[in-house]
């Protein structure tokens, strides 16, 4: 009797969580169904910091909180797991393993989009890209090896710090410019830029629409963004959610919430609508075999999405 | 309900500004501090001995400028995303700095390699072969492989195959000053350092976060070499491509794997009185004797046979060596196959379309040795096998990753391959805009090697063993297995692609 009605209770939860979702598509700020108080100031709070938690492995309850208490338990958490984002066999190392799958992607697809030879080493000279999110820099550095102007951005300070450390070992790398703040700040400062990436970042997001709009006001006219995120799919919650964090262990338990999300469809309409054309969309397989990642077309797990921002 | 919303969107707005700057960063961006690149730069042994303090730093430092570490080199000069990498060559042979020339009618030089099709494709790839076309070279499509109980022998043609070649034999110093030629007239920074490592320091954890100024932290990144003359340099990547003794791979502490085979191979440069076309390898009690040959009427002889014999037909007269080497191939320890010409007849008929070209081919015997052409020597034979490959900012390729017995004359084919691999995996970090130096793209070459290198040595290894033990049942054994790799095409043409470097792994495709 009593499993009976924690199992409806967990449904019931469920079932309000994909509603949450289907709402928070159709409006512009996030408000949350509980009429309770606290979750309204987290709701309104949510709506427009958009970017509370945008850093990968977050444990991320349910809509982003701000309060307090509850904030400073999470930066905790990530500070603990910080210290280790450079370490390719520890908590990160997933990521670390996927990374050059993700690089191939963008450099084949912002190489054909700006016209650069593929065969270079440094075919991005004289651009200027930002990674929203960036965590340990595990993206930036690639792309300043690649010749890019990199800007590094992320919403917690310690990230911003282990980046910076690790930037100065390579020369190339210390031209990146980290900055411990939200995409919403730079669109203030009417920064622009070439390339706008943010991968596994817009899962997190509370507010996945002005998050987009966000990052297409940070985009040139006829700049490129690149976001990767994992599809709402039944496979994903096999593979990215049971598989990775209660199977194998890779990511901690609680860093995704199937809830949070998108679809490739949802994507390109949010894209759409903050004046971001998707061009191409590819998606990466994991092979246990070799242990390596690469690039396809199943967008049924991971996906990663290269869009154009409209010229104005 | 709107404007519900509406008044509660006014009330956020202040609660908002004021949490955060409790919950985030402070406004001030955390600006990164202006570093000065560290510069990259190839400085003449000259000008460091001057009042400079700045030492060179180089992308890639290869210690051993031998066959292997000189394919590597032109391997990276030959790729549009690696060319632009500086390297350092770190080597004390003097044939590297005086590019000394071949003279056309010097006797072949004993120390020679059999060059597999795969090899031969990675030189013309690299633009490397066209150079060794220019001097002595023998490709042959024949061979013959036999032992002394005579119970069985098998003949392999390139044509069983649908190739050429099986291979080429080329003198070691050809090869190697190919690869060199072919490394100057490409437009590639590298320097020459002539002289030897004396020690190496890599980064330690301990060891980057103790470097104070950022200049330094970079610095303490990178591996430190320090040569015997004195000089230092800072590489990103150090290779040890310097032999079966390795320094590089002692001071990364690398351990290896393997063990001494109670056995030496005398080598020596005979001469015929026609030319030879034909590779010859007959396993005798002792070890097998190979005579490969070497362009115009001489031929290489490999002769893998106890320490102690092998003394014995280093120091014996020219004419004593001779008559040994005749006999060894002919008469001696044991008498000739018999010639199994699948000939006519009803069973032969069935079974004619699987059976190979060469299988109508009667056994032959080697062409007669008229005198040896140069001098003898005598080497140790090994198995080893370091355990890794690679560790952070070092990687091990050919004779410092492993030894073979000289058998089958793979042992330099798979350094080669190891070269080919490694520029492979480095022009696919630079694609992606990695750390050449970092573990993990390191172990991918090393992922990609090993199997194939464990998989050779392996079957090298059986056979060594194999062939050391006169055993009546073990020799029918080997008797059916010449047979029938003789008589069955799939498994011949098995052998030789997996001999040639086609495939990585015998019998899986």
């Amino acid at each position: 009797m009593v499993l009976a009605s924690k199992s409806v209770a967990m449904s019931r939860t469920m079932f309000t969580r994909s509603l949450y979702q289907l709402q928070n598509l159709s409006r512009s700020n996030g408000l949350s169904l509980h009429s309770s108080s606290t979750n309204f100031k987290h709701a309104v709070l949510a709506a427009f910091q958009p970017l509370l938690h945008s850093r990968p492995y977050a444990n991320n309850p349910q809509p982003a909180a701000s309060a307090s208490s509850v904030d400073q338990a999470e930066l905790a958490k990530f500070a603990a797991i910080a210290e280790s984002w450079w370490d390719a066999e520890g908590p990160f190392k997933p990521l670390h393993v996927m990374n050059p799958t993700r690089l191939t992607f963008i450099r084949s697809t912002l190489c054909r989009h700006f016209g650069k030879d593929p065969f270079s080493a440094r075919p991005f000279e004289g651009l200027k890209f930002i990674d929203v999110g960036c965590g340990g820099g595990i993206l930036s550095e690639p792309l300043a090896r690649m010749g890019a102007s990199v800007t590094g951005i992320d919403a917690v300070e310690k990230n911003i710090k282990i980046a910076q450390v690790h930037a100065d070992l390579d020369p190339v790398a210390s031209s990146i410019e980290y900055r411990c703040t939200t995409a919403e700040n730079l669109v203030e400062e009417q920064m622009k830029f070439d390339a706008v990436i943010a991968l596994e970042v817009i899962e997190h997001v509370a507010n996945p629409d002005g998050f987009c709009k966000s990052l297409s006001a940070l985009t040139k006219p006829h700049g490129a963004t690149i976001i990767s995120t994992i599809n709402r799919s039944m496979r994903a919650y096999a593979t990215a959610i049971v598989a990775a964090e209660y199977i194998l262990h890779w990511l901690p338990k609680g860093t995704h919430q199937w809830s949070s999300f998108l679809t490739p469809e949802e994507l390109v309409l949010t894209l759409q609508r903050a004046s971001i054309s998707v061009e191409e969309m590819a998606g990466f397989a994991y092979d246990p075999l070799t242990g390596q990642w690469s690039l396809t077309d199943d967008i049924s797990v991971n996906f990663i999405a290269f869009g154009i921002k409209n010229s104005e | 309900m709107s404007r519900f919303i509406a008044t509660r969107r006014l009330a956020s707005n202040i609660f908002v500004s004021k949490s955060a700057t409790r919950t985030f960063c402070n406004d001030a961006p955390s600006k990164l501090n202006d570093v000065p690149h560290g510069s990259q730069f190839n400085k003449e042994l000259e000008d460091e001995q001057g009042f400079t303090n700045d030492i060179p730093q180089y992308d890639i430092a290869i210690v051993g400028g031998g066959m292997v570490g000189m394919a590597l080199a032109c391997s990276l000069a030959s790729m549009p995303l690696t060319k632009q990498l500086s390297i350092a060559i770190i080597d004390s042979n003097p044939a590297l700095t005086n590019g000394s020339s071949i003279k056309k009618d010097d006797p072949p030089d004993p120390r020679v390699s059999t060059v597999t099709p795969a090899t031969i494709s990675l030189f013309k790839g690299i633009g490397a072969w066209q150079y060794v076309e220019q001097h002595r070279h023998a490709y042959f499509d024949r061979m013959q492989v036999w032992d002394y109980t005579g119970f069985g022998y098998t003949r392999y043609n390139a044509r069983d195959a649908d190739k050429d070649v099986l291979g080429c034999v080329v003198e070691n110093k050809v090869l190697h000053k190919s690869l060199l030629s072919c490394l100057q007239n490409k437009d590639f920074k590298k320097t020459i350092y002539p002289t030897r490592l004396s020690s190496m320091s890599l980064p330690t954890r301990s060891s980057v976060s103790a470097a104070g100024a950022s200049q330094s932290k970079s610095l303490a990144n990178l591996a430190k070499l320090e040569l015997s003359d004195g000089t230092n340099l800072y590489a990103k990547l150090v290779v040890g491509a310097d032999g079966s003794k390795s320094h590089v791979r002692e001071l990364a502490g690398i351990k290896t794997t393997g063990w001494n085979y109670s056995q030496s191979a005398v080598i020596c440069t005979v001469e015929h009185s026609a030319e030879n076309f034909c590779a010859w390898q007959r396993f005798l009690p002792a070890g097998p004797i190979a005579l490969l040959p070497i362009g115009d009427n001489f031929s290489n002889i490999v002769w893998t046979m106890s320490p102690k014999e092998a003394s014995n037909h280093k120091i014996m007269s020219e004419d004593d060596f001779v008559k040994a080497v005749n006999h060894a191939l002919d008469f001696g320890y044991g008498p000739h196959p018999e010639s199994q010409v699948f000939g006519s007849g009803v069973l032969s008929s069935f079974f004619r379309p699987d059976v190979t070209s060469s299988a109508n081919e009667g056994f032959e015997l080697p062409p007669k040795v008229v005198k040896v052409a140069s001098q003898r020597m005598a080497f140790p034979l090994s198995l080893m096998h370091a355990n890794q490959y690679a560790s952070k900012r070092v990687v091990l390729i050919g004779d410092a990753a492993h030894t073979v017995h000289p058998l089958a004359g793979q042992g330099v084919n798979m350094g080669y391959g190891d070269a080919a691999s490694l520029s492979n995996v480095i022009a696919d970090g630079v694609a992606v805009g990695s750390d050449i130096g970092e573990v993990t793209l390191l172990k991918k070459y090393e992922a990609d090697r090993k199997t194939a290198n464990i998989t050779m040595m392996a079957v090298l290894d059986g056979f060594q063993k194999a062939y050391s033990v006169d055993f009546g049942p073990l020799n029918i054994l080997r008797a059916a297995a010449f047979n029938g790799a003789n008589v069955f095409a799939p498994l011949k043409k098995n052998i030789i692609s997996y001999a040639s470097g086609e495939r990585r792994l015998p019998f899986l495709s």
